[in-house]
């Protein structure tokens, strides 16, 4: 006979979607952006089968900017924005800080239900011929010329956006309002104080995006001269309302991942994390730096050379709380007692990937060189290693650190380290020929490319197609372990956390009685805070 | 301090018609002076008007007059965040060409 937890507690269709157990939610999250997840991978796919030779053959160019477009907003607007926060953050911060749920159930319940229907819009657009303006919307091309279903998608941009602004409200009351007695901000995991700040970025920057998107719609059926030359309107000016979120949703992506390393880190070398307090406020710094350097993204378009200086050097300010967190979790690593569980090579993946999306991204801050390498592959491998080799890294790390603790069930160890060690050598086999090819002048969103770039394509091509069976892996032996995986314990990694202390699955109300909470919650070690007491 | 009681202050049905009357003056004001070229302070005017309505809106129609420190703090971030996207905006438009040659 099974215990009663959040799994068994209710069947049927309408007591998963009328829940408002924030665990159940988060895995509502996890099917829906998993399916976001290998759609975004089909267009991917696309776009690399086309690349393998340097003629056209595959798709049209039409076809082929509608490809890398649904790619770049599927991926970025329905995975990676929501991926961490929605799925673990609602899963882990009311049980690691001790509370029965999120401050407003009802409300996680319907952020849900925006997400789905933004999906749904996006999805019509993809079915109903697509979109072709590259995921940034750009004006006055997407306003005044695409030919393809803009409004759609902008629409389905917009709606996802409350999701996000709701979710972020969602964490930070319930962070202020409902921690136990006892667990006082610096004993909070620094997965709360990541996605603390994330939850900031998302209620501060959203509203811009929205309303962006909003201006285009307006300005493409109305005609109302906003960002249109030809009406009176300026191009530049959209760059500015895009970037001022968008460059920051980079750190929603990045900013959860990084809360998951930190966890995984310490649990793996069995340490108390190396500085404390500079990762918590570091989370920070970047959320409120990385309002300031969005003018990165626009050297070359025509703004002036005293704000691109600004930007250039406020983008190198940001780099150092970035810094500081790789440094602190080398330290944590250094002469801990290290077990490398699959959690933890993806945590090694992170922290190498990362450093080195995060050091080109220093190239591309630099004026000079960015104008050589502007709008080339190397910036896409740039971003691909901060969002693919760092966020999605941070993602399948977590699942798989949190998964026994989810499911209640224990996945198959050799399938998942094997999965892992695909994934970094496809990824890496993907991505770093397009440093290279990128350097060497290729430009990106092309269908076409010179012969002599063929053999950097090709190494991408075969790399992305690695890549892919080390995401589809994990869809076989996390499946397979909910049917068929031994029971978990409590704790089955020895980790430290208030989440190890509930049973696995967690029941309903995740804790019989409220937790008092006397230390910082990952104690490996007595401190000295422990030692007075 | 009301102590433990964080609890919802009920503000004269008076002072909400109060409001709300300003709020309409407001309105009209922007109407009437419309017809009047101020030359440079047109737009001065205007968002002087405009930015005292959002304010007062902001304060007793939103009650952040009644809120905690926290909720000052957040309203504040708000306004802050919108300077920092104005500011930095304005940063490039007003000094195209402060700085010799070109980034393209």
């Amino acid at each position: 006979m099974d215990t009663l937890n959040y799994i068994n507690n209710g069947h049927g269709l309408a007591s998963w979607l009328l829940t408002k157990d924030h665990k159940r939610i988060a895995l509502l999250y996890l099917v829906s952006i998993t399916f976001f997840f290998f759609l975004g991978g089909l267009f991917a796919f696309m776009i690399r089968l086309e690349l393998l030779t340097p003629a056209g053959d595959v798709l049209t160019a039409e076809n082929y900017n509608k490809m890398f477009t649904m790619h770049g907003v599927v991926m970025v607007f329905f995975f990676l924005i929501p991926s961490i926060p929605a799925v673990l953050g609602n899963f882990l911060i009311p049980i690691m800080i001790g509370a029965k749920d999120l401050a407003f159930p009802r409300l996680n319940l319907i952020s849900w239900y925006i997400y789905v229907l933004g999906g749904i819009f996006t999805l019509v657009a993809a079915l109903s011929g697509g979109v072709d303006t590259g995921w940034t919307f750009y004006t006055p091309y997407s306003t005044a010329a695409a030919n393809s279903h803009v409004i759609t998608a902008a629409l389905g941009v917009f709606i996802t956006g409350f999701s996000s602004i709701l979710t972020g409200l969602n964490f930070i009351v319930t962070i202020h309002r409902m921690r136990a007695p006892g667990l006082t901000w610096f004993r909070l995991p620094l997965f709360v104080w990541a996605h603390y700040a994330t939850s900031l970025v998302m209620i501060l920057g959203t509203p811009v995006i929205a309303i962006t998107v909003l201006l285009v719609a307006a300005e493409r059926v109305l005609h109302m001269g906003i960002f249109d030359p030809a009406l009176g309107g300026d191009p530049v000016l959209f760059q500015h309302l895009f970037w001022f979120y968008s460059h920051p949703a980079v750190y929603i992506m990045i900013l959860p991942a990084m809360g998951v390393i930190s966890e995984i880190v310490q649990a793996f070398a069995r340490k108390n994390v190396f500085g404390y307090s500079f990762i918590a406020f570091s989370s920070l710094a970047i959320a409120i730096i990385g309002f300031l350097v969005w003018g990165h993204h626009i050297f070359v378009a025509g703004q002036s050379v005293y704000a691109g200086m600004l930007f250039s050097i406020i983008s190198y300010i940001v780099a150092v709380p970035s810094a500081i967190k790789v440094f602190n979790w080398t330290a944590t690593i250094y002469r801990g007692s290290i077990s490398l569980d699959s959690p933890m090579l993806y945590a090694f993946g992170f922290l190498g990937l990362f450093t080195i999306g995060g050091l080109t991204g220093l190239f591309l801050a630099a004026m000079g060189l960015d104008i050589h390498m502007h709008d080339t592959y190397f910036v896409v491998a740039h971003f691909h290693y901060i969002m693919v080799g760092g966020a999605i890294m941070g993602y399948l790390g977590g699942l798989h650190y949190w998964w026994p603790k989810i499911t209640g069930k224990l996945y198959s160890e050799p399938a998942a380290k094997l999965a892992a060690g695909l994934v970094f050598i496809g990824f890496n086999l993907t991505f770093f020929p397009q440093f290279l090819v990128g350097y060497l002048g290729m430009p990106r969103r092309y269908h076409m490319y010179p012969p002599e770039f063929q053999v950097f394509n090709v190494m991408s091509t075969l790399g992305a197609t690695i890549l892919s069976v080390g995401y589809l892996l994990p869809m076989f032996y996390f499946v397979h372990s909910i049917f068929r995986g031994k029971p978990s314990p409590a704790d089955p990694w020895g980790a430290k956390g208030l989440e190890w202390e509930v049973p696995s699955p967690p029941p309903t109300e995740n804790f019989a009685v409220t937790p008092i909470v006397t230390h910082g919650t990952h104690q490996y070690a007595p401190s000295k805070e422990v030692g007075v007491v | 301090m009301s102590g433990h009681h964080v609890s919802h202050h009920v503000a004269p049905k008076s002072l909400y018609y109060l409001i709300f009357a300003l709020l309409m003056i407001g309105t009209a004001v922007t109407v009437i002076v419309a017809y009047f070229d101020l030359g440079a302070f047109n737009n001065v005017v205007m968002l002087t008007i405009a930015c005292t309505k959002a304010l007062l809106v902001v304060l007793y129609f939103m009650h952040v007059r009644w809120g905690t420190r926290l909720t000052w703090v957040v309203a504040a971030s708000g306004f802050v965040w919108l300077l920092i996207m104005f500011g930095f905006t304005l940063s490039d438009y007003l000094t195209r060409g402060w700085v010799g040659g070109t980034l393209r």
